[in-house]
């Protein structure tokens, strides 16, 4: 058999292959001759064998079959052998195969050879692709090679080691000893790979941590860095003029790693840190580099603030540099720190602006992120007009994150009501198919609690979709508010903008247009056939048009509107006395999230201006003043508060799924107050929309209690439970008075332990009449979703007999049916 | 992490992984990367985000040197030693084309692995890695004057 061709020639013949097919053609002939050369066992040839199928290898063609090939070159003693054996080794073979395995006696032999490059060979292969069962069979050798004082293997040996232990992080301790006098060599070889073993040690073990910090490691760094910078020229280490920046930077991230919560490693640092930064040059990407890794550590470590302002100036200059890379680098420093040092980024406010506009898209979106974190009360118009016109310009990936994240900062700084409905139409107009979808119920709340731009708002979004109802959230936004404030939009009665005529009709065919649209999504269309129900109250001439499109909906093949179209069909006929009262007008909606000014829930669809409480509320309920005097009064930390309604004049009832026939809102909390209307009784609403009964019968039995009787007031306890919510108890109280004499202004306050939530809803009135003539009813829920006893302290105040009376029980004597 | 150098059509000159994936993964790892970086223009800054790494890239002539690090370590530092690997190659084969490497890329990963170790760097000089670097191949040499020595 010829001798097989050399590995030189097989590359320049494989480089003539014209076509891949071509060279597919060399290569399987030649795959063949090695296949059938390695079966013949041929020691000669088997080493250039393998060199061949490598470069196969890295053009991508299987080589799998040249596994055991490199073991036996391993094995052989020749040093040609060995060096292509072990590179094939690491092209070829890893973890995952079994084959590996083999190697770790060949691997030890060699470690013990005699020649340092084979000892280095087998080294360098144990760091590159050792598995956890080679690493901890070798580890012993490993050691003992970290000790010996040829720097070439020394130095082999702690990356090896530095592998060992993150591949068996249990073996760390085996080192310990031996890393005692890496330090004090002088071949910044092994001076860099010891310092890199460190690193991992203390990276690793929060023991080896403070264990270096005692053999007091930071004066050893600091004096070997000081050595770097003063002496002399160097030509070995040196990189344009600054000795071994590599040396530089990782001694600085090892100090980071020991400085970090700690204040004497820290103070100790820091005059070689103010040396490095101000001494280092920056012309090149060397000193760059190194002012970099200065600055991350300086904002690490606990340093004195004259170090940070230093940083952050640094910072600032590499944000001005023309180089990219370095920018890059500053913003994504910066906005590690934004969070700590927020003053002294501001001032370089102007400048991530400007980034804002750069080529590079890495940079851009680090930019947004810096942008995002530094908008506050003051800067927030500025920094918003410049972020929208990012959000105009930039890709596609950016727009999502850009209007969510300029929803969140109008959110949270609006300077005015109307400022913020102009940013998020804008925003809708701009990037409208971007939003995310939960932005929109988000946005729908805003505008319900805005109360005096509702005709504004109803206005603009009816101008903006006239043009172009193709973006989905924008579209679902204005059917909405047009269906809930299209008696404003007719009426022309804007006040913060040049009132537009708009007639019933010409609504009602925007309205129609986006249903018929096959630009709409199913969602859409859900949400404008409700608005145009909805605008059969408001609208006084167009009834019967709507009636139409509501019935033309019924045969709908999308099943949601169908049930939506017959549902409000159903309305029309035979429930038309309930319609108004069901189409009212949204309430002001309760904000169950904890950012920005919420408000109290008022019950009617006049909005009566509603108090402010920016108090983050701790459990997710809202404590009014009252619950707060109550929490006073009744000391202890494991009441919860409670919100007490305004008392209205109509009774409200717990009517939770007729709310969601009214929108498709994804409200983050339940309603507190659903809207109010006349009705007889909550069961026969229910039995008409829905056949689901949502309580049980009372007469299914939970006994009903007294829980107070004193002074001639007496409150009574009946419980239900809920069907759909085992964990909802609806406690009805009666109040009754015995003696002769009215009781006024009567209040009924509770409080429950932690783990409940309670819920009062209106009273039927303050007035108990006496004689037992009357009596207060009061609907309670409560949550009780770990099934504790219930137990309830309440507070009573009333006027009696002219004076004012006040009163704590507690309630313990509630029957177990109704929390279990 | 992992060390990637190709052409600027796009093949491949040199691979080098530090960590153990799959074959499958490494392939389709390569064509995803040579893609994202091989249509970026000049104006963009020399970092990419990339999963859960930065992907640190610089341009020699025709060939893309690309390294992969985590998230913790220096991105400029990483431009130095792509940089300090070419020098070495410069050194040892003098005026290194991309030629050289694909004639000779056995040798670039010699070299490689005698500047890194595990993702690592093992030596700063110069002038000692490339000395290492002779000695081994001096170790070669005779070797295979003796085996070219007839039929002994």
């Amino acid at each position: 058999m010829p001798a097989p061709i050399r590995l030189r020639e097989l590359i320049r013949t494989i480089r003539t292959a014209r076509t891949q097919a071509e060279e597919r053609e060399m290569i399987q002939k030649e795959c063949a001759a090695i296949r059938s050369s390695f079966r013949e066992e041929d020691n000669t040839y088997r080493c250039r064998n393998v060199a061949k199928l490598l470069y196969m290898h890295m053009l991508g063609y299987p080589a799998h079959f040249g596994q055991l090939e490199c073991l036996k070159l391993i094995a052989s003693q020749k040093f040609t052998d060995k060096r292509i054996g072990y590179l094939g080794a690491m092209l070829l073979l890893d973890e995952r195969q079994d084959v590996h395995l083999l190697m770790t006696n060949c691997i030890k032999n060699d470690l013990n050879h005699s020649t340092q490059y084979v000892q280095g060979l087998a080294l360098c292969t144990l760091g590159c692709m050792g598995s956890s069962e080679m690493c901890r069979d070798l580890a012993g050798e490993v050691e003992k090679l970290l000790k010996t004082s040829n720097s070439y293997l020394r130095k082999k040996a702690a990356l090896c080691a530095v592998h060992v232990i993150r591949k068996v992080p249990e073996l760390m301790e085996m080192f310990l000893p031996a890393t005692k006098n890496l330090l004090n060599e002088k071949n910044h070889g092994v001076l860099h790979t010891s310092v890199v073993l460190l690193t991992e040690m203390c990276e690793r073990s929060p023991d080896m941590l403070a264990h270096f910090r005692k053999v007091s490691l930071v004066p050893q760094l600091v004096r070997i860095l000081k050595n770097l910078i003063m002496s002399g020229y160097s030509p070995e280490h040196d990189v344009s003029g600054i000795s071994d920046p590599f040396l530089q930077v990782r001694i600085l991230r090892l100090l980071r790693i020991l400085g970090r919560n700690d204040d004497d490693s820290s103070e100790a640092m820091n005059d070689i840190l103010a040396q490095v930064a101000t001494n280092t040059e920056t012309s090149k990407n060397v000193g760059n580099a190194i002012l970099y890794e200065t600055v991350l550590t300086i904002m690490d470590i606990k340093s004195e603030s004259g170090l940070r302002v230093l940083a952050i100036n640094i910072l600032g200059r590499f944000l001005l540099n023309n180089d990219k890379n370095i920018r890059y680098v500053a913003l994504t420093s910066l906005l590690k720190t934004v969070q700590t040092d927020h003053n002294a980024v501001q001032r370089h406010r102007s400048t991530i602006v400007d980034c804002l506009k750069d080529l590079d898209v890495s940079i851009k979106r680090r930019a947004m992120e810096l942008s995002f974190a530094l908008v506050n009360g003051n800067n927030v118009r500025g920094m918003m007009k410049e972020l929208l016109y990012f959000l105009d310009s930039c890709e596609p990936e950016f727009k999502a994150d850009c209007a969510s994240g300029i929803f969140l900062a109008a959110e949270k700084y609006a300077p005015s009501k109307r400022w913020h409905i102009d940013t998020i139409m804008r925003v809708l107009t701009t990037a409208g198919s971007y939003v995310r979808d939960d932005a929109v119920p988000n946005l729908i709340q805003l505008i319900t609690n805005s109360v005096e731009m509702h005709a504004y708002t109803v206005q603009r979004l009816y101008k903006a979709i006239l043009g172009d109802y193709s973006q989905q959230p924008l579209v679902q936004v204005a059917s909405w508010c047009i269906g809930e404030y299209g008696d404003l939009l007719v009426s022309g009665q804007c006040e913060e903008e040049e009132p537009i005529q708009v007639t019933e009709d010409e609504v009602l065919d925007i309205l129609e247009s986006i249903l018929i649209s096959n630009m709409s999504a199913s969602v859409t269309r859900g949400y404008a056939l409700t608005a145009i129900m909805k605008l059969s109250t408001r609208f006084t001439c167009t009834v019967n048009r709507i009636k139409k499109v509501v019935s033309i909906y019924g045969s709908s093949i999308d099943v949601e509107l169908q049930q939506r179209a017959v549902e409000y069909n159903a309305l029309f006929k035979k429930y038309d006395h309930m319609r108004p009262a069901l189409l009212e007008r949204m309430p002001v909606m309760e904000k169950v999230t904890t950012n920005g000014p919420t408000e109290i829930v008022q019950a009617n669809g006049e909005t009566e201006p509603a108090v402010l409480e920016t108090k983050p509320p701790p459990s997710g309920l809202q404590p009014a003043s009252q619950a707060n005097d109550l929490l006073d009064l009744l000391g202890g930390s494991d009441i919860t508060p409670v919100i007490p309604t305004a008392p209205t004049s109509k009774p409200a009832s717990a009517g939770g799924e007729l709310l969601d026939l009214l929108g498709d809102l994804n409200l983050t909390g339940s309603p507190v107050c659903a809207p109010a209307f006349q009705i007889a009784q909550p069961p026969f609403l229910l039995d008409g929309l829905t056949s689901q009964p949502l309580f049980n019968d009372v007469a299914a039995g939970i006994p009903s209690i007294t829980a107070y009787n004193k002074n001639g007031l007496k409150i009574d306890f009946t419980f239900e439970r809920s069907n759909t919510n085992p964990s909802v108890t609806v406690i009805t109280i009666q109040a009754s008075n015995s003696t002769e004499l009215d009781m006024t202004d009567f209040v009924f306050q509770a409080a429950v332990p932690k783990t409940f939530q309670l819920q009062l809803l209106s009273p039927s009135s303050s007035v108990i009449p006496a004689f037992n003539s009357g009596t207060i009813t009061q609907v309670i829920k409560v949550l009780n979703p770990q099934k504790q006893q219930l137990r309830m302290r309440i507070k009573l105040t009333y006027n009696h007999k002219g004076s004012a009376m006040q009163d704590l029980a507690e309630v313990n004597n509630f029957p177990p049916q109704s929390w279990q | 992490h992992f060390i990637l150098l190709f052409s600027r059509q796009g093949k491949l000159r040199l691979q080098k992984w530090y960590t153990t994936l799959p074959d499958k993964e490494k392939k389709k790892i390569i064509r995803e990367i040579v893609q994202i970086i091989l249509s970026r223009n000049q104006k963009t800054s020399s970092f990419v985000d990339w999963k859960d790494l930065k992907l640190v890239y610089k341009r020699y002539a025709s060939l893309y040197f690309c390294c992969a690090i985590e998230d913790q370590d220096n991105e400029l530092l990483t431009l130095e030693v792509v940089h300090r690997y070419v020098e070495l190659l410069d050194k040892y084969f003098g005026n290194v084309c991309e030629l050289d490497i694909i004639f000779n890329f056995e040798k670039a990963y010699f070299i490689l692995d005698e500047f890194i170790i595990g993702g690592e760097v093992q030596e700063t000089s110069k002038k000692t890695a490339v000395k290492a670097m002779e000695d081994s191949d001096m170790l070669q040499e005779t070797v295979e004057e003796y085996m070219n020595k007839p039929a002994f």
